[in-house]
């Protein structure tokens, strides 16, 4: 990492591949942690660039997340689970663990690989976001569906725990239990009951003629897009990035922020 | 009238053509009552009492006798004759039973009903009726407004509102509100602003029209109709989006009709407007669409409320849904607030509330009473309209209702596009060019406009506005109304989706709000999804411990859910199939006998009610059952009975039930082995041990705990025990 503390406008002259992103109006010069290195501006602006490729996020966006990284990870490199785990909001949410989880997936991060992240990065992070982004106003049939594939591929990464390709049912009723667990105890009968009868339904719609010997495995992901088909994820899984304003809420961390 | 007999006899096969000779029956009928009904005061010489037409016996002779005699002692009429007594329930009865049999004529009709819209053929009736009655020189009964406003609308929107789909209004919501307030006052100010300029260049007859008169005339007719647009895009099965936003729009701008229209009425007799009038014209429409709203609410809390005792009397359980909202919508008329939005917000708070406390019983009374009078309601509007159209006084200006017609048009487009871009800017699903065209053509005017057009007191050129205004509707009416489907066609508009309830999407919308929620709480802001959830949790743990009894309150919505799908798919298999031992479920809700059940016990018992009814044909000759077997074994009774297909329908739902419900291929032992269950010889019905206690021997119990109602009529314990035994053994143990 090169060396080079300025401020100021002079940025701007030596990153000729981003003509799209102003001129920092605070003088942007962040610190990596303790080790105090410095990135120079060029070279931040050059990989906002490629995240902006990669992910198809905005510039803009894409400083708004930062910021939001490094409120998480306490102005550190990475954000780790335990990070993510203090986040005050999401300890009432039903599915906290399979959230967190599906950050950490490497199925993810769209580069073919499984497995277990330890920590993520920006690149990584915004990896995972970028599965929620709005779909595009003049979007073709093509992109539509390539959208709608990927946000329910992430979908079924979440229920797909153990990466074999199908959800099987010890995984559905896992995570119908999961939906159930912070609505009082509803018990175990109850959770299974409902993940059969989608079991079910999934494969009746999917495979109506079935021989008697035969035995449904579990969902492939053709059939969970097609039982899925109805709900149009593109429109649905979404949030705003627009006006990610973070600077107004607190994370958490007592006295925690971005030195800038 | 021949002209419609024939009509009618060439169109449809003969047995078609002899269903619709009886509406024209009854068309006659009708006229010679109403002509009867006018007549018989003048042939009455004092009380009825004395009408004896039909005697044929002494009784005759000696009473015409008596008569001539002057006040002699009367004879005891054997017969008699007695109209007036019952002249207007009767003559109420025989116009709904002729709308009724309007509508059933209609769809013996295939042919016509595709192409033309009900809301048509249901006006050009009227027309017939209204020319019948003009005839023979009687008056024709006229929609009168308070009629319309008081028993025909109420009906209608109290249907729209409580099968309202929340989801999609609430996620369009600052659309649709933008589209009711703003489109409404630009179309009221737009429309009234240039007819004015055209009654000023005009002249002649027109000269007389004040700008205050035009605006009255222009808030009168821009309003979108919500009867009219139900009826016309219930038959176009258009996508919710589009449908939720005119719809949506045609209830909301009740408000800005209501102010608007008192507004210029007030004014309009005063002379003129000034800025103060125009604020208070502002802060009244805040305090009458607010207002609507909170009366709206407070009763549906009340109604909310109510059904949560009413678990003995569940026979009245209906009539608290539908009183409660009609009060609302009565209390909201008596302040002047928008009676509408008050009875719709009343149908959207109650409507979960009461589902959960009711029977399902009385939800279908619910569902099936509001369908049926929000039918017969819309049937008689639009056989009104068109009778009224004949009967009212008209004035004909060929400019004026032009230049109304075609005004009327520009800016609803207008409107629409313009309001479009402006919203494009803030909506993540933009509305396209197509979206914004079905939005502006389906703004359809209706019985509102007319019924406000009538009510205009002492206006001069009220003639002229009516007959206006009727120009409107039925342009609307008709040529959009016909247009709209094969447009909808020519432009492939997304249709709607068949909607079946599916555990999965409903499973996977839950699961998706959890997870946006939890994004949003990772990137940090508090969106929509934020706050969306926090109002389901307010309501969780304080409105339903309210307003929901017993162990419902706490009952999950994808329990709930589940629950109903299983048992409307249970009774739609129950219907379908006949036959003697199919065991019809009893109401699912809380039980009153056994209030201290465990809420997996009431699960069980459903899901064992449920699964008996779906396997009870099925046939079992020595299946293997691959199932830690919670279902039943049981020979096929009725091989005569069932029809080939559905017995193999059946047969091979069974099948993949057991199929899906084992444990899954990856357990390294052989199923077959060990869950072989035997094949039991006799016709029986058998039940179940409590729930699957039997697998999980902390919990287990014994069967004592089910209710009669669940039991069925042959059950014999050393049979259940013997498969208890059976399933122990079968079962591969808890996953």
């Amino acid at each position: 990492m090169r060396e080079g503390r300025t401020k100021g406008g002079t940025w701007r002259r030596g990153c000729v591949s981003c003509p799209s992103i102003r001129a920092p109006k605070v003088p942007l010069a962040f610190s990596g942690g303790a080790m105090g290195s410095w990135q120079a501006r060029p070279e931040q602006q050059h990989y906002y660039h490629q995240l902006a490729q990669k992910t198809g996020f905005s510039a803009e966006q894409i400083k708004n997340l930062h910021h939001r990284f490094r409120e998480l990870s306490a102005n550190g490199e990475t954000i780790s689970r335990a990070h993510l785990e203090s986040i005050p909001t999401l300890a009432k949410n039903p599915i906290k663990k399979q959230i967190i989880d599906a950050f950490f997936d490497k199925r993810n991060q769209q580069e073919g690989e499984s497995g277990r992240l330890e920590e993520l990065d920006l690149g990584h992070f915004l990896m995972v976001m970028s599965h929620f982004r709005p779909p595009r106003h003049k979007s073709g049939e093509d992109e539509r569906c390539a959208v709608r594939r990927q946000k329910l591929r992430f979908l079924f990464n979440m229920h797909d725990t153990d990466n074999d390709g199908t959800i099987t049912l010890v995984e559905y009723r896992k995570v119908v239990e999961e939906l159930l667990s912070k609505s009082g105890a509803i018990g175990h009968e109850a959770a299974k009951a409902i993940a059969d009868a989608a079991m079910l339904e999934v494969a009746s719609t999917n495979v109506p003629h079935m021989a008697p010997d035969e035995f449904y495995e579990g969902i492939t992901f053709e059939h969970f897009e097609q039982i899925l088909n109805g709900l149009e994820m593109e429109s649905r899984m979404h949030i705003r990035f627009l006006d990610v304003d973070t600077s107004t809420v607190r994370c958490g961390k007592a006295g925690s922020t971005s030195t800038p | 009238m021949a002209r419609h007999h024939h009509h009618h006899a060439v169109l449809g096969p003969r047995r078609a053509g002899l269903t619709c000779l009886i509406p024209p029956l009854f068309l006659a009928l009708l006229v010679c009552t109403a002509v009867f009904s006018a007549n018989v005061p003048n042939n009455q010489s004092g009380g009825g009492w004395r009408e004896d037409e039909k005697d044929d016996n002494d009784d005759v002779d000696n009473d015409e006798q008596h008569r001539r005699r002057g006040n002699a002692t009367k004879t005891f009429p054997v017969l008699s004759f007695n109209y007036e007594h019952i002249r207007i329930p009767f003559e109420v009865s025989l116009w709904i039973l002729l709308a009724l049999l309007m509508k059933l004529g209609f769809h013996v009709i295939p042919r016509v009903s595709r192409v033309v819209p009900e809301s048509c053929l249901l006006i050009l009736v009227g027309l017939l009726v209204g020319g019948a009655i003009k005839a023979v020189r009687q008056t024709a009964p006229v929609l009168d407004s308070r009629l319309f406003f008081l028993y025909l609308l109420p009906p209608i929107i109290l249907d729209a509102g409580y099968f309202l789909p929340v989801r999609p209004f609430a996620e369009n919501l600052g659309t649709i509100l933008l589209l009711a307030v703003a489109g409404t006052l630009w179309n009221a100010f737009f429309v009234g602003g240039a007819t004015y300029a055209v009654c000023l260049l005009a002249g002649g007859r027109l000269a007389g029209a004040d700008l205050l008169s035009c605006l009255l005339f222009g808030s009168i007719v821009s309003a979108v109709d919500p009867v009219a647009v139900l009826a016309v895009f219930e038959e176009i099965h258009i996508n919710e989006l589009l449908y939720i936003l005119v719809f949506g729009e045609s209830l909301l701008n009740d408000a800005v009709t209501v102010v608007l229209y008192h507004l210029f009425e007030e004014f309009s007799h005063a002379g003129t407007v000034t800025i103060a009038d125009a604020l208070l014209g502002v802060l009244s429409f805040f305090a009458v669409s607010c207002g609507g709203i909170l009366i709206g609410v407070v009763y549906g809390l009340l109604g909310a409320f109510t059904s949560r005792f009413t678990s003995r009397t569940r026979v009245i359980e209906p009539l608290f849904v539908f009183l409660y909202s009609y009060m609302a919508y009565l209390s909201a008329e008596v302040f002047h607030l928008s009676g509408i939005m008050s009875l719709i917000a009343c149908g959207v708070i109650t409507r979960p509330y009461v589902e959960a406390n009711i029977s399902h019983k009385s939800y279908t009374t619910v569902k099936y009473f509001l369908k049926m009078w929000s039918s017969v309601s819309e049937t008689l509007i639009f056989i009104f309209l068109g009778v009224s159209t004949v009967a009212g006084p008209h004035e004909w200006n060929w400019t004026f209702v032009t230049v109304t017609v075609v005004l009327c048009l520009v800016s609803r487009v207008l409107g629409v596009v313009g309001l479009a871009y402006v919203v494009n800017k803030f909506r993540i699903i933009k509305l396209t060019k197509k979206d914004q065209f079905i939005v502006a053509y389906g703004g359809l005017r209706g019985a509102i406009a007319f019924s406000l057009g009538f009510l205009l007191t002492q206006h001069q050129m009220k003639h002229l506005f009516l007959t206006a205004i009727i120009t409107v509707i039925f342009f609307t009416v008709f040529v959009q109304g016909i247009t709209i489907r094969p447009l909808v066609e020519l432009l492939e508009v997304k249709k709607k989706r068949e909607c079946d309830d599916s555990i999965n999407e409903e499973i996977h919308t839950q699961f998706l709000d959890h997870l946006l929620v939890g994004i949003e709480d990772v990137c940090g802001h508090y969106g929509h999804h934020h706050w969306k959830d926090k109002l389901s949790r307010f309501n969780k743990t304080y409105v339903k411990k309210w307003l929901i009894s017993g162990e419902r309150s706490t009952q999950p919505q994808l329990l709930s859910f589940y629950n109903k799908m299983e048992m409307k798919q249970a009774l739609m298999l129950v219907e379908s199939g006949g036959g003697g031992n199919i065991f019809k479920p009893t109401a699912p809700h809380t039980d009153p006998r056994f209030p201290s059940r465990r809420r997996a016990d009431v699960l069980e018992a459903r899901q064992k009610e449920i699964r008996k009814m779906l396997h009870s044909n099925m046939q079992k000759d020595r299946q293997r059952l691959r199932s830690y077997s919670r279902h039943d074994l049981m020979e096929d009774p009725f091989e005569d009975d069932v029809s080939e297909a559905r017995f193999r329908k059946r047969a091979e739902m069974g099948r993949r039930m057991s199929h899906y419900l084992t444990v899954p291929a990856k357990r390294p032992e052989a199923p077959p082995s060990v869950r072989r269950v035997a094949f039991q010889p006799e016709h029986r019905v058998y039940t179940y041990d409590d729930d699957e206690s039997a697998r999980e021997p902390t919990e287990a119990r014994t069967d004592p705990g089910l209710p009669d109602a669940v039991r069925p009529q042959n059950q014999e314990e050393d049979d259940q025990q013997r498969l208890a035994a059976l399933r122990r053994l079968s079962d591969p143990g808890p996953v």
